[in-house]
């Protein structure tokens, strides 16, 4: 066993120790946001889902920006390893967005008698996703390592160039087609109890999102020595 | 910078002189564009929805699409006979080649979005009144945009595997934007607004042009190392 | 440049004509570094497998682009010299698609000597090409190495190219076989190749 098949299996396995932790913390959330956090008032029980809906946009959120500063990164070094971190973010940020676009829905019907919202969060998770689906497509459709790497950090930079542009249009939109009055216990008015849960399940979500990217990085790694890529 | 320009003029013009030797692209991005026109008159409940509410979404939504195909042949013209690479042979640099396939492109969707207009506005019963300079106007900056990353796209799937899938599926988030803005400012024209009252929307349509012109230029260079 | 298919030859000549990067190493040219700059690709010149035309314009409009591409004044004026070279001055009107391969060859080869680079790279020039096309081409190369332009040509059959050649490279897989000027004959070269090749 080289000294790089090692290194690849130790980042498996503090993936994995990481990323057990982050699902710990996630039933600690659990735990927490069904005992010790109190029930809304207006929308009942599925108003929880919250806790983990908001956290799964953010940490797809932040994958996002890891993918095209990682892309960044790469164009500059050409560092292969950096190519490995983007695709991993992406596919840690494509589960997370996916998670965020399931528990919209959960949490919508019962609570505003509709499966889909055209709400702010909800459509630019969506446009995440879509660019995470692209961006992976086009991993899939391109053989050269090396000119995968570079035009899917082309693809990578530019997304993270888009965001700025959907948050806008998407806020334009919102104000344009205003919501039907539902309620958000989104805005800073909540009571510090369900801070304190949102907060606590930010922070997990974020190890959680540190231990898939170790994991996937650490499996791709691994892969690569296995001989399914030949480049260096 | 001279030579940059003299590099990408000529490439420019000779993307065009291919175009106009066989017509078949821009007839075709023609065709479609009509065809979708004439699709979404007969997906129309007509008494359910009115052709002016309708109006701005289809016209738009036909630009975006008929832009898209049109892009798709700016980078299949140069695998014949591995023509890129006498491209990337020449003494002009990756920015300037750039350069000038968006500007073909630009005159190549200009064209297409020029003929789509008139059969929109006979189509669908518009009254444009005052609004062609409006529209016209949001419809070059929008187009800008979304053309320059589209060729950054083109130039990356013209080797894949299903690039007529890929390039939609790459470039359709980065036109939600100005199709968005394109709509609005296009539903207040035909509304009668005055052209003061779409400033707002030229205005981030034109920032968008700035940050992605320049994001292009400075990133397709990166696509056609080896 | 002679060797079996796989040896890496058309991949050299990519690396020298700027349009592979090499994993290590650096290509001198003149014993100046090739710098990764659109300048120094003036000095180049590259004939490939693929002629780099585009079928549906004629040959005078793919030279004259080549012209503005290489900031060659007179860009007219220029295709056509560089049609008559290679004695198609009457078909330059017609499009590229509708020429032989032998025309399209001698096209190509207009199209890569047309800005005079100090370097001429040719990969297998003389493939597809009937009897007589060959002999014009290697009459073309010929007098293009009399007047003094380095030619580099990659070819897996030593037949065609062994007369044009003053100096004979032979790789293997990637690595220099045997490399200097020719000195022997042609059949003592093909006894060495074909003991490199079984050894």
């Amino acid at each position: 066993m080289t000294s790089e098949t090692v290194g690849g299996h130790k980042v498996i396995r503090r993936g994995l120790v990481v990323t057990g932790l982050g699902l710990l913390g996630l039933a600690l959330v659990y735990v927490l946001a069904l005992q010790f956090t109190p029930v809304e008032r207006l929308q009942g029980l599925p108003q929880k889902i919250f806790y983990v809906h908001v956290p799964a946009a953010w940490s797809a959120l932040l994958a996002f920006s890891l993918v095209g500063i990682a892309s960044i990164l790469y164009l500059w070094l050409r560092d292969p390893r950096l190519d490995l971190f983007a695709e991993s973010a992406a596919e840690a940020g494509l589960v997370f967005s996916l998670v965020m676009l399931t528990t919209g829905p959960l949490w919508g019907k019962p609570v505003w008698g509709t499966w889909w919202t055209w709400d702010a969060r909800l459509t630019f998770t969506l446009i995440l996703f879509f660019l995470f689906l692209g961006y992976r497509a086009l991993r899939g459709a391109v053989s050269d390592p090396g000119e995968r790497a570079r035009f899917a950090a082309v693809v990578g930079i530019m997304g993270l160039v888009l965001v700025p542009f959907v948050h806008l249009t998407v806020y334009l939109f919102r104000t344009l087609h205003p919501q039907p009055i539902v309620l958000k216990p989104s805005e800073p008015s909540l009571p510090w109890e369900m801070l304190r849960t949102l907060f606590a399940s930010l922070a997990v979500h974020t190890i959680l999102l540190t231990g898939f990217v170790m994991t996937r990085y650490g499996l791709g790694k691994r892969a690569q020595l296995a001989g399914g890529d030949d480049a260096g | 910078m001279g030579e940059f320009l003299r590099g990408a003029l000529a490439v420019a013009a000779k993307d065009i002189r291919v175009e106009h030797r066989s017509k078949t692209g821009l007839v075709s991005a023609i065709a479609f564009a009509a065809l979708v026109l004439v699709i979404f008159n007969f997906a129309r409940d007509a008494a359910a929805v009115s052709r002016e509410v309708l109006a701005p979404s289809v016209l738009w939504i036909t630009f975006a699409f008929s832009g898209v195909i049109a892009l798709n042949r700016s980078f299949a013209l140069e695998r014949e006979n591995a023509a890129l690479d006498g491209l990337l042979l020449a003494p002009v640099s990756r920015s300037a080649l750039f350069l000038g396939k968006y500007l073909a492109n630009l005159a190549f969707v200009f064209t297409v979005e020029a003929v789509t207009l008139p059969l929109f506005v006979l189509f669908f019963g518009v009254d444009l009144g005052g609004a062609l300079i409006g529209i016209g106007a949001t419809a070059v900056l929008a187009t800008t945009g979304f053309v320059a990353v589209g060729t950054v796209f083109a130039a990356m799937t013209v080797r894949t595997r299903f690039a007529e899938l890929m390039m939609p599926l790459l470039v359709l988030p980065f036109m939600l934007p100005p199709v968005m803005w394109g709509v609005q400012a296009t539903a207040r024209l035909l509304a009668g607004r005055p052209l003061g009252e779409i400033g707002g929307w030229l205005r981030i349509l034109g920032l968008y042009d700035l940050v992605f012109v320049t994001v292009c230029l400075l990133l397709f260079p990166a696509l056609m190392d080896e | 440049m002679v060797g079996p298919n796989g040896a890496g030859k058309s991949t050299l000549l990519r690396v020298v004509a700027g349009l592979a990067r090499p994993s290590a190493g650096t290509v001198l040219i003149g014993g100046v570094p090739l710098v990764r700059d659109p300048g120094a690709r003036r000095s180049i010149g590259l004939l490939s497998h693929q002629s780099h035309l585009y079928s549906d314009l004629t040959a005078i409009e793919n030279l004259a682009f080549t012209a503005r591409l290489y900031g060659i004044p007179d860009p007219p004026a220029a295709a056509r010299a560089g049609l008559r070279a290679v004695g198609l001055a009457e078909r330059g009107d017609e499009p590229v698609r509708r020429l032989s391969r032998g025309m399209i060859q001698r096209v190509a080869i207009a199209r890569s000597l047309l800005h005079s680079p100090r370097l001429l790279l040719l990969d297998e020039p003389f493939t597809g090409l009937d009897p007589r096309s060959s002999e014009q081409v290697a009459g073309l190369l010929g007098r293009e190495r009399e007047q003094g332009r380095a030619l580099v040509l990659v070819s897996h059959d030593v037949h065609e190219s062994w007369d044009l050649a003053t100096h004979v490279h032979l790789l293997v897989r990637g690595i220099w076989a045997s490399s200097g000027s020719r000195e022997e004959t042609l059949d003592q070269f093909l006894r060495r190749y074909r003991e490199v090749l079984h050894g």
